[in-house]
């Protein structure tokens, strides 16, 4: 039942398989499960580093500023699911990442849809000035 | 053509393979080759929480973009948030899940020792970074920019509580798995919760990456640049 590594609070399958279903088609190594982990970490250090360099130069074009970082923040998120959560296109995984998408349509309806609605009521609403004049 | 081979070119067989065949695996997590293994049950169950909590997230991401610019005349993000003490505060937890990713290995490589170095280690940037972020809610209080002082301060504290709030009590689960890896070793069923564990700690640090960008970087932004 038990082999030589058993990653499975990893990306692995490890001894925890139906009887009869073989080993998984990819057993990695100690190292290079290390080594993936550095390569995750090495690339949201450098996103972050990016993130808080980007707020600080002039080089961006200004009004851009906002729309850059919520680019590099998307993808750290990206690298975060890749290397951390182990979010792959393994078929192990096809239901992580149906839910993964789903849950991304509902993010996206809630925050960019509030915003939307809110901006165009805002923009609809009495000015409080004016307001106040007519309950005098 | 044998049967055994044209099943052998199937990636999708319908049926589990005889357990003997020298074959690639089945195990497609299409239903093909039985049930998934429990590891992945859990995991999959567990992802749905945190998909449903980072789901709560977005609403209250929404809900400070919307009351952004209404400060009711109080102070605004642009001079209320250091930057310094969010970069310390976003390597502290940076750090901390990759010490959760190499302590996820080591219970792979069934090492106590490792395990639980790691884990302490997890734990200190987990409590490093509590640390500062109650520093600074202290310190925004005290300069009268509590959460009752604006919209923009009440989302604010909101969102950023929140998070600080799961961080806690994930503190508090690293503390039991500790406990449990210790007292009980490195049982199938203690090692799907940390599975979870793992899963849960990596979620907060994406959920960190969206505050850090948009609530801190994006949010001290001069007026102008603004959207």
């Amino acid at each position: 039942m038990s082999s030589e590594h058993e990653f499975d609070a990893g990306s692995n399958v490890g001894e925890d398989r139906p009887p009869g279903a073989q080993a998984a088609a990819r057993e990695r190594t100690l190292g290079q499960e290390v080594g993936g982990y550095v390569l995750g970490l090495a690339l949201a250090v450098g996103l972050t580093a990016a993130s808080f360099w980007v707020r600080g130069t002039d080089l961006v074009y200004g009004p851009g500023l906002a729309m850059a970082l919520l680019v590099l923040a998307v993808a750290q998120m990206g690298i975060h699911l890749i290397f951390f959560l182990h979010i792959t296109t393994d078929p192990d995984n096809a239901n992580n990442v149906l839910a993964l998408a789903f849950g991304v349509l509902i993010v996206c309806l809630i925050v960019f849809g509030s915003l939307w609605v809110m901006g165009h009521l805002n923009h609809n609403m009495v000015p409080m000035q004016d307001l106040m004049n007519m309950q005098r | 053509m044998s049967t055994e081979a044209l099943r052998g070119a199937d990636p999708y067989p319908l049926e589990p393979r005889p357990a003997g065949a020298h074959a690639p695996p089945t195990v497609t997590g299409h239903g093909a080759g039985g049930p998934a293994p429990k590891r992945i049950v859990v995991g999959y169950g567990f992802w749905i929480f945190l998909l449903s909590d980072v789901i709560m997230f977005s609403s209250f991401f929404a809900a400070y973009a919307v009351l952004f610019k209404n400060t009711a005349g109080g102070p605004a993000a642009q001079e209320l948030f250091d930057l310094h003490n969010t970069a310390v505060e976003t390597a502290c937890l940076l750090a901390s899940t990759f010490t959760c990713g190499m302590a996820s290995l080591a219970v792979g490589q069934r090492s106590q020792k490792w395990t639980q170095i790691f884990l302490l280690a997890t734990g200190l940037l987990g409590v490093a970074f509590i640390t500062l972020e109650v520093r600074e809610f202290v310190g925004l209080v005290g300069r009268g920019a509590g959460p009752s002082r604006s919209a923009f301060l009440s989302s604010f504290f909101t969102l950023v509580g929140c998070h600080g709030v799961h961080v806690t009590a994930g503190l508090l689960w690293l503390g039991t798995m500790m406990a449990q890896f210790y007292a009980k070793g490195f049982r199938q069923d203690i090692r799907h919760r940390f599975l979870c564990f793992s899963l849960f700690w990596h979620a907060l640090d994406i959920i960190w990456v969206g505050i850090f960008s948009l609530v801190y970087l994006v949010g001290t932004l001069p007026p102008e640049l603004l959207p």
